[in-house]
């Protein structure tokens, strides 16, 4: 068993849809600029996004907010699909997108099912007083190919490297963003992870997306636990 | 039974060689306004170069739009090329035989015409996708994905036009000997030079029939496999649920015989108003083809049908809602009801009638109505299953085409239309070889003073 595999839960019960975690991530992986223009043309990057459905009928209506991001499948479908091999597995569970080797072909992106894979129609640009804003640590993405979550890849190396590094450095951007826990990242394989901790103590909540199609995502959901329900008690 | 127009060997060479060696009025006309559209689309493509596939209307989700359409629908109308010359060849059908130039001709066209939509035009950085078809990167171990259907798609296309451009030139060779004996200086010697010494002796003869009966025996699995690899570009995907079906691969074959038979039958029409070879192609010809179209479109239909079936069987949210997007929601409803009555309604009951299919405006009429539906049937497969991928319904999309697309389908068009004329110019469409091999076998001979057919066929 490798040493790492990192993965992700989420707790819808504590989400409160607030896309702090959109912003952090936006800044830390050097994402273009989402203009009105570009949303208009549906062609946004945001790497984590928040879904927002509503439910019932008015005037009982709620809202539910659903964090996605790159599941990191263990059957990933974007990986078989690239003909240049520019998006691969790597031994820490990680699906990794090779920029350099990427010819966007966009095939990863209609083979994933929960579309989060992003293609640079336009060459990036940003005003000139954010240029030195930039990650030194995140390549700037050419127009022209795919892009995706990395987990922070550039963070989880630079806790490696260093022994004094705290849990709060390995942590992606938009989990130490996240105002109320509701994003947990780690190492599934070890179990005194807080991540294993978490996801043991929610197993009876937990599910993954669009599990059926048997992808085997990384990233754990936990469902929001309705009022009044026997679950209310058991969960805080 | 068919009308039997006796010519001798030499008329045969003079009306058939008609287009080569005097220039109608229209021909200029016509070349230099595709040549034009061709430009038009060439220029889109350039700037699509330049500025990036933003250009496009592509967007989150629909990342395939009129490009992957177009060519699909291209490699449909590449089958044209096997189901004549090919299988008719090899199932003896007599009334092929004015009609198969054109259709390997057709195909070696549309193939390119495919090549010039094909993904590798529209991926995001054109300049490094030599990567992918001549992976020169061994030194460092980065070798192709021979998984990505990406892989098997170019792979497949490459040999078909491998195939069918060597079957043209095979069956080429005893007409170019003819136009190389009826020219002088530079040009008598290019047509010698690709007429491979050609003397017509009984040992070339053999050669070149053995020739064309080993390609067409061996082309026949790339029948099958050219549009059922295509067809896996989208069924082996999971993402899109609504392709992910198994029947992809049969439907898109029957398919692209049903767009490609109809093609040729359009071609047949055009040539006869063109050149005037109604004596060559007779309404008997147009009679067999919308025969053959019947079975074919009706094959067709009952594997629209079918796939329908599987879909709705299935019950799967996504799916239901492509299907929901597809017939009630303008404006795909329009294009839907379009596309069901000019691929099928239309088309099959009027070919029911022997005064339709013995007619040259009707045939005409009702095979381009079949392509236009083939086209916005391909559409409506490809950018509704991408609008309407998975239940997420936050993801759900839309498409409309940019003006960089519609003229780069457009350019396709072009091409194959200019390439037809050109073609028509220098190379006689009508085998003129073929034709006399025709004469001969319906010739009479005495056994005693019983006179008897030579070849009993048809």
């Amino acid at each position: 068993m490798p040493e790492n595999k990192w993965g992700m839960v989420i707790d819808l019960d504590k989400c409160t849809g607030c896309q702090s975690c959109v912003v952090a991530c936006q800044s830390e992986n050097n994402i273009p600029i989402n203009t009105e223009d570009i949303f208009n043309q549906r062609r946004a990057i945001e790497w984590i996004r928040i879904e927002r459905y509503w439910e019932g009928e008015f005037p009982n209506v709620r809202a539910r907010y659903v964090p996605v991001l790159c599941q990191h499948c263990d059957e990933a479908p974007c990986e078989p699909v690239c003909p240049v091999l520019a998006t691969y597995h790597n031994d820490q569970g990680l699906n990794v997108q090779v920029y350099n080797r990427c010819i966007g072909t966009r095939f990863c992106a209609n083979n994933c099912p929960y579309t989060v894979r992003f293609f640079n129609f336009w060459e990036p640009e940003w005003p000139e007083s954010f240029k030195n804003q930039l990650n030194p640590d995140v390549t700037v993405r050419s127009r022209g190919i795919m892009e995706k979550c990395t987990f922070c890849i550039q963070r989880i190396r630079r806790f490696s490297k260093n022994s004094e590094s705290t849990e709060r450095d390995l942590n992606p951007a938009c989990t130490n963003a996240c105002a109320t826990d509701a994003l947990v990242f780690g190492n599934l394989n070890d179990p005194e992870s807080k991540i294993s901790k978490v996801k043991s103590k929610g197993k009876k909540r937990s599910y993954k997306m669009l599990e059926e199609l048997g992808t085997e995502p990384n990233v754990i959901y936990l469902k929001k636990v309705e009022k009044g329900t026997k679950q209310e008690h058991n969960v805080h | 039974m068919q009308e039997h127009h006796h010519r001798t060997d030499k008329q045969i060479n003079t009306d058939l060689l008609s287009s080569i060696f005097s220039t109608p009025k229209w021909w200029p006309i016509a070349t230099l306004a595709c040549l034009i559209v061709y430009l038009t689309g060439m220029t889109a493509f350039a700037y699509m170069l330049n500025k990036g596939v933003g250009v496009t209307g592509l967007n989150r989700p629909v990342f395939w739009g009129f490009y992957m359409v177009n060519f699909v629908f291209w490699i449909g109308i590449s089958h044209a090329g096997i189901m004549i010359s090919a299988i008719l060849r090899l199932t003896q059908a007599e009334w092929r035989r004015p009609i198969t130039r054109a259709a390997e001709v057709l195909t070696v066209f549309s193939l390119i015409a495919a090549l010039q939509a094909a993904p590798l035009v529209h991926v995001g950085r054109p300049w490094r996708a030599d990567l992918w078809v001549f992976p020169y990167d061994f030194s460092r171990g980065i070798w192709i994905n021979v998984k990505s259907p990406f892989i098997w798609d170019p792979s497949a296309v490459m040999t078909y036009l491998t195939a069918s451009s060597l079957f043209v030139f095979v069956c080429l060779i005893p007409d170019l000997a003819i136009i190389r004996d009826r020219t002088k200086g530079i040009v008598s010697k290019i047509y010698g030079f690709l007429a491979l010494g050609w003397r017509g002796t009984p040992v070339q003869w053999k050669l070149q029939i053995v020739a064309g009966i080993l390609l067409s025996a061996l082309v026949l699995p790339v029948f099958v496999s050219v549009h059922s690899i295509v067809s896996w570009d989208f069924a082996a995907q999971i993402g899109p649920e609504a392709w992910h079906s198994t029947i992809f691969a049969p439907y898109f074959i029957i398919g692209a015989i049903h767009s490609g038979v109809s093609a040729v039958a359009t071609v047949m029409v055009v040539m006869v108003w063109l050149f005037k070879w109604d004596k060559y192609i007779t309404p008997d010809h147009l009679d067999a083809i919308g025969r053959l179209l019947i079975i074919v479109a009706t094959a067709w239909f009952f594997f629209f049908f079918l796939e329908w079936v599987y879909a709705l069987y299935t019950l799967e949210g996504p799916e239901l809602a492509m299907r929901e997007l597809q017939v009630f929601k303008m404006p795909w409803s329009a294009m839907f009801i379009i596309f069901v009555i000019t691929a099928y309604l239309f088309p099959v009951p009027m070919w029911l009638f022997k005064k339709v299919r013995r007619n040259f405006l009707w045939m005409f009429i009702t095979t381009i109505s079949v392509n236009i539906g083939m086209w916005l049937e391909r559409f409506l497969i490809i950018v509704p299953g991408l609008m309407r991928k998975q239940p997420l319904m936050f993801n759900w999309g839309s498409y409309t085409p940019s003006i960089v697309e519609i003229l780069m389908v457009a350019m396709t068009f072009a091409w194959v239309l200019m390439g037809m004329l050109l073609f028509a110019r220098v190379f006689p469409l009508i085998p003129l070889f073929d034709i006399k091999e025709g004469m001969v076998g319906r010739d009479e001979i005495k056994i005693g003073r019983a006179k008897v057919p030579a070849s009993i066929r048809e």
